[in-house]
């Protein structure tokens, strides 16, 4: 499929503002679900860009920066395959499985872009021993401005090429076991995300509530809405009757104490 | 220093609170969001300070700063308020500042990573992914919506919160409330992520291991994946989420397992073992 020059400008704005996305992690421009699906739009098949975005966004679901670490990038992996499977008409596992090689670069790309901004945080000392305001309203919109260049000129290069018959070909190379087995590792792919998000609670001694979930779901046919219900009502209880917020007793408290090492003897047991 | 009558006014907080959501921008290896501290003081010190004062203020708020980006929202109120009373004439140096940023950034960080990272954005994610699986742009919307009213509360009524309370936050936060919030999250998040990993994953093992013919020529056959449906549905993804937590510990990169599942499916695929 040919782009438009309208359509390359409408990507170039949209992975912008996801580039930016990426490092604000305010308005969550950057997550497969948004950025997909604003690509899907412009290339004129939304419905597919939806399924892309909830499809990587299962993968993603993990990803995120704490600290000063990196996670993998949803921006150029959201937007780069959404405009591979669409205008370069390839299967969603496809897709999938360009994404993660770009979540790679897209990775590096931040890193690097959040090295050079060392340089802006230097001016604005400048700035600062002036008594300039501006200067540092400049400084700081301008390193923004990196990370959206950082995602929107791969993003366009693809969205120019992707028209051309050799990348045509080559996307058309691809051999059917490649995409199907593919597509079938989509659909577990997720557990990589979900163990990031079980790690990063840290809370060993929380895991009987990850096990109740678990087998709900197992036997119920509870749709989310229903979990995230239950799973706030088991908590208000838990906090409402954890004898830890309610000092005023002893006796309890050293009950307490006795049951969370139980629990984290359980819990050693079900990891080895 | 010069005693005057300067106040902020309620526009000020507004604007911090608009710039608040910039926050990030120049988040950078060697200060990390210093400079974008200073970018949401802007208009606090532009109210409050000129010449000499103004350049110190400055150079208060480019010092090194890092947390979840959501909880800055009481540190910036409470900061406000301590520029606000210096301006007055107040005996309050640079380190109480700085002291208090730094001192308010660690615990709050250890508040927000659980609860908007961990909990919140995969929650809002997963619902808003499964429904848009079906192709449905309420997917999408839910997931925006929802986040960000969330996000946009936290940040303006923190800054309001802060501003009003001043140093009493730091008396607030020694209370068991944040403690609470942390708790009742994590375990919000990890019940349902028991769900997710056993009902939101794919994974489907069609190898034959038992073919019976019945008299009346019918063939019935079990399948690997057929016993683990009866025993329990799910295990499969549960012991795979269970390797992949430990390989995460020991320090290998998501990428690397997400390239290893690509490499299993494929072979699984290319045998007949995984459909």
């Amino acid at each position: 499929m040919e782009i438009s020059v309208v359509q390359i400008v409408l990507i170039f704005i949209v992975s912008c503002i996801s580039g930016m996305g990426s490092v604000l992690d305010e308005f969550q421009t950057h997550r497969p679900l948004v950025a997909c699906t604003l690509v899907g739009l412009i290339l004129g098949d939304v419905t597919t860009g939806i399924i892309i975005g909830g499809t990587l966004e299962m993968i993603a679901l993990g990803w995120m920066n704490i600290g000063a670490a990196q996670s993998p990038d949803s921006a150029l992996a959201s937007v780069v395959s959404t405009i591979l499977v669409i205008a370069g008409h390839q299967s969603i596992g496809a897709g999938i499985a360009v994404a993660m090689p770009l979540a790679v670069a897209g990775q590096m790309l931040t890193v690097f872009a959040r090295t050079i901004t060392v340089f802006f945080q230097h001016k604005a000392d400048q700035y600062a021993l002036a008594g300039n305001l501006t200067g540092i309203d400049v400084c700081h919109i301008l390193a923004l401005f990196i990370q959206a260049l950082r995602v929107s000129i791969p993003a366009v290069l693809v969205a120019i090429f992707i028209g051309t018959s050799v990348v045509q070909t080559m996307l058309g190379a691809i051999p059917p076991v490649i995409t199907g087995g593919l597509q079938v590792a989509g659909g577990f792919i997720v557990v990589v995300g979900y163990a990031m998000v079980i790690n990063m609670m840290q809370a060993k001694y929380l895991m009987p509530f990850f096990f109740l979930g678990f087998v709900l779901a197992a036997f119920t046919s509870f749709n989310l809405i229903a979990f995230g219900v239950i799973g706030a009502v088991i908590a208000i209880i838990y906090i409402q009757l954890n004898p830890k917020y309610n000092v005023a007793s002893a006796p309890a408290l050293a009950g307490a104490q006795a049951a969370s090492a139980a629990d984290n003897d359980l819990d050693d047991d079900l990891d080895a | 220093m010069t005693s005057q009558d300067v106040r902020l006014k309620k526009s000020d907080l507004f604007n911090m609170f608009i710039r608040s959501n910039l926050h990030q921008g120049s988040w950078n290896y060697e200060r990390m969001q210093a400079l974008g501290y200073c970018f949401m003081m802007v208009p606090i010190i532009k109210r409050l300070y000129q010449g000499d004062e103004k350049v110190k203020a400055m150079k208060r708020h480019l010092e090194f700063f890092n947390t979840q980006p959501f909880v800055t929202a009481p540190i910036l109120g409470v900061t406000a308020a301590m520029e606000e009373e210096r301006a007055k004439g107040a005996q309050i140096d640079d380190t109480a500042i700085n002291g208090i940023k730094v001192g308010l950034m660690g615990p709050l960080a250890g508040v927000g990573d659980p609860i908007f990272w961990g909990t919140l954005r995969p929650l809002v994610a997963a619902l808003g992914a499964s429904v848009a699986l079906t192709g449905s742009i309420a997917g999408p919307l839910l997931f925006f919506v929802l986040f960000n009213v969330v996000r946009l509360a936290v940040r303006w009524y923190g800054i309001e919160y802060g501003y009003v309370k001043g140093l009493n936050v730091v008396k607030d936060m020694a209370g068991n409330k944040l403690q609470k919030l942390t708790e009742g999250a994590s375990i919000l998040g990890l019940f349902v992520m028991g769900a997710l990993v056993c009902k939101w994953t794919t994974i489907n093992i069609p190898v034959v291991i038992l073919s019976i013919t019945m008299a009346d020529g019918k063939i019935i056959t079990t399948t690997i994946q057929d016993i683990f449906n009866q025993l329990i549905p799910g295990l499969v993804p549960l012991i795979l989420t269970f390797i992949c937590m430990n390989l995460l510990k020991k320090k290998i990169s998501a990428i690397w397992l997400i390239f290893g599942l690509f490499a299993i499916g494929i072979v699984g695929f290319a045998l007949g073992i995984l459909k």
